[in-house]
């Protein structure tokens, strides 16, 4: 019982949105939106279950005194930081007025931002290092993908005149065909591929995320 | 007296003479510009209600205006004015169409609140104003109506979907039924996937854990889900070797259904003691943030194996290459076709496309999840078929085989 209501809920309600999806009426788009929206009262729910894990797990690291444990620390200060003001000390708790607390808006502006735009732009050099290992022409084939890098690449090169063009018209080629090609025949398998897993999962073959009786 | 009279006269037709030259010169202007007579009016106006939607909505047809872009060449565009009587109440619509055009879809709101609420099942009359330069000359199309708006049961646009589906589902369901007669199914083999067991392994040797990641996705999305029973024979095999295991999560409920999966894997390899919940944490939902901690825990911890499975974006790379340089085995899989080539780049193995949906079957290989892989081999090849048979109908201009593929929104 404990399992087969889960999966009649799962096959009813994938069925619901198969349908949805053929039928345009308000009626449908009404069952959509509150189907929706139930997503987001699970996700709220469930978040409240995530920052208890995070909280659990951080004291555990800070108590038996892990490798690295004054980072957890950093983290709890920072969430009841942002808790404290986004609240505005209480005064705003059920209103939206403590996210323009002056302490919450700098503190999102001047250290989250910052951090954010530092890992993104570590993505640069990541980007030169893969790059380097991608390109050592070991084999034929990565031969064919050094020399198919190169000739897109260069084709920003301001100095090469004429044969900038040539090398644009190669680039055209390499990206509209060949890559394209590729890319187009990965979205197709991924497109059944995901049919499939879904039919699998409203069948009730692939339950492994129900967990067990 | 003579003299001061004619300093006089001068002066003023000094001062007169700027005045008169603008007079003449906008006179002149004033005759550059011909008066617009009213163009020819929109004719056989038809008012009709949108197709496959859910109403709020009316297209109206006509035929040009003989004075759009022929004739005298005036009309601009057209405007609509709409009233719920034949006679009185027009009142004119916000958009309008240009000149050359030939049709106007009336888009309303949808709920009574909506600013521009279109209620259905009410009767419409609609006036198309062919206009001009000059606001104040313009012809209108007789009056046209009633018409309705209606919401439609079924969106005809998407029969090719649905049809495409169901024999998908029907091949699906075939092999299925195969496979649990005991019919032999060959699946290639999957380098990636089979170097989980391996990797498993090596973590077990070195005394190190692995760590999984589920990517940035919701539990909603089919790579989430699909990692989840990649995760689930994971962590069985971890259970059986007694393997650390590692899952930071960056969506609350991924993480619920995580645990819940890495809990049945534990208790099905008989190690329930060995499991905890802490195994399987949430970290946050910000994408910088969450590849932070992950990669702060690569570096502290040095997992043997990495494994990405799931939805992943700008972040792929960083994990990914983080890994590398902390000398961990890693594996990689997932849908989304840009970030791939980071993670091959990267890691040492990566299911590419549909191979990250296949990976659940390919390790257990349980007859039933093999016949759905027949499944997506025989849709393959009938794509395969169609593209090779539109590739011929293109060159061969059969336009009728063209448009039995043409979907609509």
């Amino acid at each position: 019982m404990k399992r087969q209501v889960p999966l009649m809920l799962v096959f009813t309600l994938a069925l619901v949105m198969i349908v949805q999806y053929f039928v345009p009426n308000d009626f449908s788009l009404d069952t959509n939106e509150f189907l929706l929206k139930w997503i987001i009262i699970i996700g709220i729910f469930a978040m409240a279950l995530g920052i208890w894990s995070l909280i659990r797990v951080s004291y555990e690291k800070i108590r038996r005194r892990v490798p690295g444990w004054q980072y957890p620390i950093a983290t709890l200060l920072g969430l009841a930081a942002m808790i404290v003001f986004g609240f505005d000390y209480g005064r705003h708790f059920y209103t939206q007025e403590g996210l323009e607390n002056y302490m919450f808006i700098h503190l999102f502006q001047y250290i989250i931002i910052p951090i954010q735009a530092t890992m993104f732009s570590l993505l640069a050099f990541y980007i030169a290092s893969a790059a380097y290992r991608a390109f050592r022409a070991r084999s034929v084939l990565a031969t064919v993908l050094l020399l198919a890098a190169l000739i897109v690449m260069l084709r920003f090169n301001p100095y090469l005149g004429t044969f900038g063009v040539y090398l644009e018209k190669t680039t055209s080629w390499l990206l509209n065909v060949p890559n394209l090609a590729a890319k187009r025949a990965i979205i197709i398998g991924l497109g059944l591929g995901a049919v499939a897993t879904a039919l699998k999962v409203m069948l009730g073959i692939e339950r492994a995320y129900l967990g067990r009786d | 007296m003579k003299f001061k009279i004619m300093i006089l006269g001068c002066l003023l037709l000094a001062l007169a003479l700027p005045a008169l030259a603008q007079d003449s010169v906008k006179t002149v202007e004033a005759s550059a510009i011909p008066a617009i007579s009213p163009p020819a009016p929109a004719t056989n106006v038809t008012a009709m209600d949108s197709p496959n939607d859910n109403g709020h909505s009316l297209t109206l047809r006509w035929t040009l205006s003989a004075d759009d872009g022929a004739g005298q060449k005036t009309v601009l565009g057209y405007k609509f004015l709409r009233s719920f009587f034949p006679d009185s109440g027009f009142v004119l619509r916000e958009g309008m169409a240009p000149s050359g055009s030939s049709e106007y879809v009336d888009m309303g709101g949808r709920k009574p609140d909506d600013r521009d609420f279109m209620p259905n099942d009410t009767d419409y009359y609609y006036i198309v104003r062919a206009i001009t330069a000059d606001s104040n000359v313009y012809s209108d199309s007789p009056v046209i109506g009633p018409v309705k708006a209606v919401g439609q049961l079924y969106n005809v646009g998407r029969t090719l979907v649905l049809v495409f589906v169901l024999c998908f589902a029907a091949i699906t369901i075939f092999f299925i039924r195969r496979a649990r007669k005991g019919a032999k199914l060959f699946v290639r083999r999957l380098a990636g996937i089979e170097a989980v067991d391996e990797a498993i392994g090596r973590a077990t040797e070195m005394g190190k854990p692995i760590l999984y990641v589920l990517g940035l996705g919701t539990a909603a999305d089919i790579a989430t889900i699909a990692s989840f029973t990649i995760l689930g024979r994971v962590a069985k095999k971890v259970a059986e070797y007694q393997t650390g295991l590692i899952v930071p999560c960056y969506d609350a409920i991924v993480m619920t259904v995580a645990q819940e999966t890495v809990r049945t894997a534990y208790l099905d390899a008989g190690r329930p003691d060995a499991y905890n919940d802490d195994m399987v944490y949430y970290v946050t939902s910000n994408q910088f943030a969450y590849v932070a901690a992950v990669n702060g825990t690569m570096l502290r911890q040095l997992p043997a194996t990495n494994i990405y499975m799931g939805t992943f974006y700008a972040e792929s790379l960083l994990l990914a290459e983080t890994g590398a340089l902390a000398g961990s085995v890693q594996i990689s899989g997932t849908d989304q076709v840009a970030q791939i080539p980071f993670f091959v780049v990267a890691c040492d193995y990566t299911l590419i496309g549909e191979e990250l949906y296949a990976a659940s079957a390919y390790l257990s290989r349980e007859p039933i999840l093999l016949g759905s892989l027949k499944a997506q081999d025989y849709g393959k090849a009938a794509i395969i078929v169609i593209s090779i048979l539109g590739i011929i109908a293109s060159q061969f201009r059969w336009n009728w085989f063209l448009e039995l593929f043409k979907a609509g929104n």
